[in-house]
């Protein structure tokens, strides 16, 4: 019994404790108006533009953010790359709230989920800041723009195209995607679906399977031999994604599938180079990522300055990039997507 | 939790009676049924390609539980099998960067040094501190892989990176068998005999049974539950060398989320979670089915939806079958020790 | 498992227990002030808002969470749980056509179902908690992909979704706060006030010696582990209406974070000892560190060793305090028993 009473003194001491600590977070919040602006009158930059990838430590995202980061610059902004380690939506919410704490005027995201990280955009917005996104869209209702790597409808064909001519015009094919609620993906894939049903060029081409590999190398690794051993007459692949390509590509390259099943999708020449020169892989497709963060940067410029308010129509000026046009739903279209085969990718590094 | 000290020395006229009534058998059992009923429903699951990519599917897992094993039969548990897996991978493609080389043997043992160092870590933290490796492993897990974000950053190795030589380990084959699968085979031989018939084996049965008696027969608990902890962390570190041979790229994430799994195989094989019983023979079934059954889904088409589930009553279906198991026997015990009175 | 436990430190148990979950409570105020002063943009309304919203999941969680592992169990199931209650909401909102009251109310049915299924499995049956929810974790979050697939449901009421967000007045405290503190009493009335309570720590110790003293010691497992199902749901519905969004991974990952908060918060993990206010600690203290160094701009990586490190040193320091008054108090013993030449009194 001693126990018992000795335990709820710990919990009474405890209690104190927890009082003194709800005043102090309270006193924090007392503090509030001073500090918060404080920080804000930051030095020379014109402000800050945070960076809010997928997630950090990706290939492709490096290369994107090397070129928000060169954009920023170019327009005398601050950058600053946050981020989860692993792609998921609930994991970028706190970062987006960390953006807005500090008062960041810009924040160009690439969304996990189109919906999830919404109320925490509408927060920063309320908090004065201007939102970007980028690679892949938020719903439309929480950004004021998008900055698209290429018309969505491009992507679809050119990888529809490619695989098209690798297996001549006729077979079964399969999609390896990334996660399922990928924005970019799912888009890719309806524009892919809708083309094979009404273009007649690819009549006799049929989408036996759409598999996700969650941009995780075992799974997409894993999702290409199941596809492999479950669809015995696979003509090709497409792999919309850079993770699942390079997994794909590696899984056939060591297979007896290797030259006999095609593959194709979205690829960075650095990690696709070895399966280009080895035959696995004919072509694939893809944008110059760095662009993508350039032009974000002087998107988040322009709204910032009120120089465009996201609306279709506006133009403003994307430094190297020249003059971007808005389009429908506030999507402003970079370039147009770059093929890569064993003739040009040792032009690329990236 | 089930105490009843798994006996390797029996005596030899009752070998065929244990041989079907040992633990494996209905694991065993569950695997070939799958493999069959798949094979029914789409004869290509066992065409040579996909036979060859099921063995190298599971080659991995295959050593990752029987490490892990080896720490739960001690009554304790690895979390942190995940990171060491990942630095251990990362690590490879380093060594590999820096001496291209190196002779792969050298790899190898740099590979099970780097994980025994780490397992050491762990072993040192739960025996010294005498807290629960449940909780210190699960730190470690976070501040392994922290390092290893650290250090890898988004630097990856992709499989161009190496020598085609150490590549090809999980390419080439032997009488049909890819190398690495070899490779686990030997070593899950290998620690099941030690397991059965080297003192030091035996013993960690008896200090996962009751810890105490244990020690009070003079069995050096601290010691052979590092050891484990060190064997864990070593054949971990080999499984992450073999993973860099097998995988495409190895980077900051590789291996994550894999402890649960590994977990799972474990427990699937007949390893009572609580430790003193199960073999590593059990766990490398375990770990084998459990790897299979992601084939057998894409080849029978199943929605893939339905895999995770599927697992989750595999463990619960083990764990009751253990515990029906270990009732049994202990009411055979108890009639036994009736009749001798 | 509970003995070894109870041998070896029954005696320092009652100082041990103030002592810790205060200590918590003096660094995360430590923590706090430096943070203040040192971390640009810390001292805001803006960070009690965030900060709460951030830790409310772990927070809520890990309450019955702390009763589970007092009284010698565990559950890895939660985050599964509240995964398939997203789900099940997601599925229920968008097909059955029913309001959001009910929808709500019958996605919090899932977690007693989860919870009753985890308590059968480990009351009737008799086996091991640890590797019965290392089942239902996969069970559950698979049974979540079955029952919503690869959809996200999105279209949740607008004002719901604000609502959860929405901060008291102006002082930048949520909502949901109050919410939180319910179960928060709710739970240490439980633990501390009860005989439950009282027997849940007797289970702890010995679920022997618990049955003697007349505990019925299923009978209060069983429940505790449909508590657990209930706040884990209710937190996969407040992830649903915070993210606007019900998949079939929100909370993935979030069981170790709570057994994390919950260990660092001073419960043992062999059980029998620990206690609500020390776990709040725990959780805030994770929450506010983490908090403090995204904003003073460390590195994600180093965040993750933090709170491992913060893990081990909090299980660690204890026994390695433990362990040299153990060696003072011997080596006192032993000079008096050598002093006065009398073996007897060893036992003392």
């Amino acid at each position: 019994m001693k126990l018992f009473s000795t335990s709820s003194r710990g919990g009474r001491i405890g209690s104190i404790a927890a009082i003194a600590t709800v005043v102090a977070l309270a006193a924090t919040g007392c503090a509030a108006t001073n500090g918060g602006d404080s920080g804000d009158g930051g030095g020379d930059s014109a402000g800050t533009i945070a960076f809010l990838p997928k997630q950090l430590n990706n290939p492709y995202t490096d290369v994107v953010l090397g070129g928000g980061e060169e954009g920023a610059a170019a327009i005398g902004y601050d950058s600053e790359v946050l981020g989860p380690l692993e792609a998921s939506a609930s994991a970028q919410i706190p970062f987006i709230e960390q953006a807005t704490q500090q008062g960041t005027k810009v924040i160009v995201i690439a969304a996990n989920d189109p919906d999830a990280v919404g109320p925490a955009l509408q927060t920063a917005r309320e908090a004065g800041a201007k939102i970007v996104a980028f690679d892949s869209d938020t719903n439309p209702d929480y950004r004021d723009i998008f900055i698209s790597q290429v018309v969505a409808k491009d992507v679809a064909l050119i990888q529809l195209e490619i695989i098209s001519e690798q297996i001549g015009g006729s077979g079964e094919i399969a999609i390896l995607s990334a996660t399922a609620t990928a924005t970019n993906q799912n888009e890719w894939i309806k524009f892919m679906e809708e083309e094979l049903e009404s273009n007649p060029d690819y009549a006799d081409i049929k989408l036996v399977a759409k598999v996700y590999g969650d941009d995780d190398a075992d799974k997409s690794f894993q999702e290409t031999q199941g596809l492999l051993s479950s669809y015995p007459d696979l003509a090709g692949i497409i792999s919309p994604t850079t993770v699942g390509i390079a997994a794909a590509a590696k899984y056939l390259s060591t297979s007896d599938y290797k030259g006999k099943v095609a593959l194709t999708g979205l690829g960075l020449p650095n990690e696709m180079r070895e399966f280009v020169k080895d035959g696995t892989v004919q072509e694939f497709a893809l944008w110059d990522p760095a662009q993508l963060g350039y032009v974000a940067a002087f998107a988040g410029k322009a709204l910032v300055d009120g120089t465009i308010t996201g609306a279709e129509g506006d133009t403003f000026d994307a430094g190297d990039m020249g003059e971007i046009t808005v389009g429908a739903n506030g999507v402003a279209i970079v370039g147009p997507p770059t093929r890569f085969n064993a003739d040009n990718i040792d032009e690329y590094d990236f | 939790m089930s105490t009843v000290t798994h006996a390797p020395a029996v005596p030899r006229s009752n070998a065929l009676k244990r041989f079907f009534t040992a633990r494996e058998i209905p694991v065993a059992g569950a695997l070939i049924a799958l493999i069959l009923v798949t094979y029914i429903i789409n004869p290509r699951f066992l065409s040579p390609q996909s036979t060859k990519d099921l063995m190298l599917n599971a080659t991995i897992m295959v050593i990752l539980a029987v490490a892990q094993a080896l720490v739960i039969i001690t009554r304790n548990v690895d979390l942190s099998v995940g990171a060491i897996l990942g630095l251990v991978a990362f690590g490879t493609g380093t060594v590999f960067d820096m001496f291209p080389t190196i002779p792969l043997v050298l790899v190898f043992v740099i590979g099970m040094i780097f994980g025994g160092l780490l397992g050491s870590i762990n072993g040192m933290l739960v025996t010294s501190a005498k807290v629960p490796a449940l909780v210190i492993t699960l730190g470690t897990l976070y501040i392994f892989r922290g390092v290893l974000s650290s250090w890898a950053g988004s630097k990856q190795f992709f499989s161009g990176d190496n020598p085609k030589a150490f590549g090809n380990l999980s390419v080439d084959t032997l009488i049909g068998i890819p190398i690495i699968t070899i490779i686990a085979v030997v070593i899950t031989v290998a620690v099941a005999m030690f397991m059965s018939s080297v003192r030091s084996g035996r013993d960690l049965y008896a200090i996962g049974s009751e810890p105490d008696a244990a020690r009070l027969f003079g069995i050096p608990v601290g010691g052979r539950v590092l050891s484990a902890f060190i064997a864990c962390g070593a054949l971990t570190g080999l499984a992450g060398v073999l993973y860099a041979s097998r995988y495409n790229s190895v980077g900051a994430l590789t291996g994550s989320g894999i402890e649960l799994d590994v977990v799972a195989a474990v427990v699937v094989g007949g390893v009572a979670i609580f430790g003193g019983s199960g073999t590593v023979a059990g766990a490398a079934i375990g770990a084998v089915l459990l790897s299979t059954i992601t084939g057998a889904l894409t080849a029978t088409r199943v929605d893939k939806f339905w895999q995770q589930a599927i697992v989750g009553v595999l463990i619960l279906a083990a764990i009751i079958i253990d515990r029906v198991v270990s009732l049994r026997r202990a009411r055979k015990l108890r009639v036994n020790e009736a009749k001798d009175v | 498992m509970s003995k070894t436990m109870t041998t070896t430190s029954r005696g320092q148990l009652s100082r041990r227990l103030i002592g810790h979950d205060a200590v918590i409570f003096y660094i995360l105020i430590t923590v706090v002030i430096i943070s203040m002063i040192t971390v640009n943009y810390f001292a805001s309304t803006l960070t009690v808002g965030f900060l709460l919203i951030q830790v409310l999941p772990i927070l809520l969680i890990a309450m019955p969470m702390a009763l589970v592992i007092v009284s010698g169990e565990i559950d890895l199931s939660v985050a599964s749980t509240a995964g398939l209650t997203s789900a099940t909401m997601g599925v229920l909102w968008r097909d059955s056509g029913l309001d959001i009251g009910t929808v709500m109310a019958l996605s919090l049915l899932v977690g007693v179902l989860c919870g009753a299924f985890n308590g059968f499995l480990i009351t009737t049956l008799g086996l091991p908690s640890l590797a019965v929810t290392i089942g239902t974790l996969a069970l559950y979050r698979g049974l979540a992909l079955v029952v919503i697939g690869d959809q996200k449901v999105a279209s949740f009421p607008k004002e719901l979704n604000a609502f959860v967000l929405s901060k008291i007045g102006n002082t930048g405290i949520p909502v949901m706060m109050i919410f939180a503190l319910i179960v928060i009493a709710f739970f240490a009335v439980l633990l501390h006030f009860t005989p439950f309570g009282r027997g849940l720590y007797a289970l702890g110790y010995s679920p022997q010696a618990a049955t003697f003293v007349g505990v019925r010691v299923g009978h209060a497992k069983f429940w505790m582990f449909v508590a657990t199902g209930v706040v884990s749901s209710m937190v996969g519905v407040f992830l649903t209406l915070r993210l606007a969004s019900a998949g079939p991974d929100n909370g993935t990952g979030l069981e170790l974070s709570v057994i994390a908060a919950v260990l660092l918060g001073g419960v043992s993990i062999f059980g029998g000892k620990g206690n609500i206010p020390g776990v709040v600690g725990g959780v805030l203290l994770i929450g506010t560190l983490t908090y403090a160094l995204r904003l003073a701009k460390v590195p994600e990586t180093a965040l993750i060793i933090v709170t491992g490190g913060l893990l081990v040193l909090s299980v660690v320091a204890p026994s390695v305090i433990a362990w040299g008054k153990e060696r003072i108090r011997l080596n006192r013993v032993h000079r008096e028993v050598q002093g006065q030449n009398a073996p007897g009194i060893t036992r003392a």
